[in-house]
């Protein structure tokens, strides 16, 4: 029986063949190519090719680099959500747009964008290489480029984390003599946990898939910014068999992240909606 | 004492508020539905920053606006039970009532000691391995209390603690809760839209009408003096508001109320007046009765309220000119054959009612 049928309707409404047509169709567009990828590799062949010289460098910068990008997301992305999500002050919505936008901003724009800024001409460029430090062609620019597409990821899913929290959870821990810092730490934090993790997860697959950005802004330099899917992009043409490899790895890798955001947001704690609901009267 | 004379405007309403509530005693501040009852707590708790005023816990200010003097709510000593509870959805109902103690970064022993005498002492060691949405409304409110008192508070805040659970487990619970605030030594403010509850619970009652105090003071004199018509519908006595309409000059007044007449004691000058009357004060007859009341009402049985806790005494409502009240035992109830619908004559002497200062 298909979904959301109820048991004993005679006919099948025409509505429902099209939407269950609709599903197919979307299914195998989806799924035909992840096949088409994984009938073309054995998994004895998979881990041959995973000593594989090239295979390996892109592999080891993908992983440090969106780990990095990770790290950063999170270390400016909490605080950054949580000030967005409790509090209230002017020009917060202009900000709210300007964090989300690289969500809907075509990557290869964002990395000439990022090029212009922090090259060595650009404005914020000058000054890092006063400092010593150069974006444009490095590995930190990677993770630069990683950080500005994966961000707003976060943000969304953490600032909706943090709305969530009851405010008078957070009432309670106050009288019972938490002060601000352990109420964040014993109520805030454990209670936006799941959104917190499911964000950190979507963010990091998507420092994990950078492409556009990354090439732009960093270039493609195998070893220092030739990240997984740039070594795909690469590998097509002259190394198929090493291409098929690293793109197999990519949907594995990516698979594990959307998984783990599924089990994050399912670990949701358990009578929190009871517990959050809105008074129904609120009294005075 | 907690002293509390505050002013806090929230929208259209404004709460001005002047109480006074002492230690090891209940103070129930009893008043309708977005009366302030709620703001009154969280002023307290410091969880909200009056416009004006001070609160005051003995010699130690909690909050003075003028002087701008602000304690934090976490250095208060205060303990909050609010109205669903608030437990910690993501903690044990032990880790809930170690919340406090470990906020306070007490050594681990002494944490583990008093969280057990606390579950020990409210009933939940049993189940305190349990998340909060696995207890029972009852359980859930021990928790919070416990969670609260294991901190031994200079005051204890109780929000309606008795509405959120269902009727069944509601008359349980307030015998359990009765007991357990009996003897508390700290100042306890329980705040509460349930008459009953008030008369229950409170040692002290003040009434919250349109956001201000209209009556405070020891129970007794609540149950002698009502102040208002909201005080005598929660103690079930009849207020009579009208014009005094005729003085017969034999100490007696005829007081036009309700669509009826009622003789009253003289109140001294013509004008509108306030008069009480008990409800066991009137008599219930099937025949017009002879005797030297000169109040004599005829109409059709609303209602029988049988009155907790036994039922021994039935509140009787009457579709008479003014409505009345009246009281009666359930023996006569019985022997009159009163029931829903039934015509009868209700009478009081003038003397019965009591006229209040307007």
């Amino acid at each position: 029986m298909s979904p959301g049928a109820r048991p004993g309707a005679a006919a099948i409404a025409p509505l429902h063949v099209a939407a269950l047509l609709a599903t197919t169709l979307l299914a195998l567009l989806l799924a035909l190519p992840l096949l088409g990828l994984l009938v073309r590799v054995s998994p004895g062949e998979l881990l041959a090719r995973l000593g594989d010289e090239k295979v390996l460098e892109a592999l080891r910068l993908s992983l440090a680099t969106s780990a990095a990008a990770t790290v950063l997301v999170a270390l400016l992305g909490t605080p950054a959500a949580y000030l967005l999500a409790t509090r209230q002050f002017r020009g917060r919505p202009a900000l709210e747009v300007l964090l989300d936008l690289p969500m809907v901003m075509p990557p290869t724009m964002a990395g000439f964008a990022l090029l212009l800024a922090f090259g060595r001409t650009g404005l914020a460029g000058r000054a890092l290489s006063l400092a010593g430090i150069s974006l444009p062609f490095t590995t930190l620019g990677v993770v630069v480029a990683q950080t500005f597409m994966a961000a707003p990821f976060y943000l969304v899913s953490a600032r909706a984390g943090f709305a969530g929290v009851d405010r008078r959870l957070l009432d309670a821990a106050a009288t019972l003599r938490a002060g601000e810092t352990q109420r964040f730490l014993r109520v805030v934090l454990p209670l936006a946990a799941p959104s917190l993790l499911a964000g950190l997860a979507m963010s990091a697959a998507r420092a994990l898939g950078e492409f556009g950005a990354t090439i732009t802004f960093a270039g493609n330099l195998p070893g220092v910014t030739q990240t997984m899917p740039l070594a795909v992009y690469v590998a097509m043409q002259s190394d198929l068999d090493a291409a098929i490899v690293l793109a197999v790895l990519l949907l594995l890798m990516s698979l594990g992240l959307l998984l783990a955001m599924r089990a994050a947001t399912r670990g949701a704690w358990p009578g929190l909606a009871r517990a959050g609901r809105p008074d129904p009267a609120p009294a005075r | 004492m907690l002293d509390v004379r505050i002013r806090r405007r929230l929208g259209s309403f404004e709460l001005e508020v002047a109480l006074a509530a002492p230690r090891g005693a209940v103070t129930v501040v009893v008043g309708e539905s977005g009366g302030g009852k709620t703001t009154l707590l969280r002023l307290v708790a410091g969880l909200l920053v009056p416009d004006e005023g001070r609160i005051a816990l003995d010699q130690r200010v909690l909050c003075d606006r003028a002087a701008g003097t602000w304690v934090a709510p976490e250095a208060r000593s205060t303990g909050w039970v609010a109205q669903d509870y608030a437990l910690f959805p993501h903690l044990s109902a032990r880790s809930n009532v170690a919340f406090g103690l470990r906020a306070l970064g007490r050594p681990r022993a002494e944490v583990r000691e008093r969280t057990e005498r606390a579950l020990t002492r409210f009933g939940i060691a049993e189940v305190a391995g349990r998340r909060p949405h696995q207890l029972s409304g009852g359980q859930q409110q021990r928790v919070a209390l416990a969670r609260a008192l294991v901190l031994d508070p200079q005051v204890l805040l109780l929000d309606e603690p008795l509405a959120a659970l269902d009727p069944g487990s509601r008359r349980s619970v307030r015998g359990e809760l009765r007991r357990l605030l009996d003897g508390l030594p700290c100042v306890t403010l329980f705040v509460t839209h349930d008459p009953a509850e008030a008369l229950a619970f409170g040692d002290r009652i003040a009434v919250l009408e349109g956001g201000r105090v209209t009556q405070s003071g020891p129970r007794e004199e609540f149950l002698r003096h009502p102040g208002s018509r909201y005080v005598a519908e929660f103690l079930g006595v009849n207020l009579f508001e009208g014009e005094i309409v005729e003085r017969t000059g034999d100490g007696l007044a005829m007081l036009e109320a309700g669509g009826g007449r009622l003789a009253v004691p003289d109140p001294g000058a013509a004008g509108r007046a306030r008069a009480l009357l008990h409800p066991h004060d009137v008599t219930l007859s099937l025949e017009p009765p002879v005797g030297s009341a000169r109040n004599l009402l005829r109409g059709a049985i609303e209602d029988l309220i049988p009155e907790p806790p036994a039922g021994e005494r039935v509140r009787v409502l009457l579709e008479t000119s003014p409505p009345l009240a009246a009281q009666v035992t359930r023996a006569a109830v019985l022997s009159l054959g009163l029931s829903r619908g039934r015509e009868v004559w209700a009478s009081f002497k003038a003397t019965a009612v009591e006229l209040l200062p307007s």
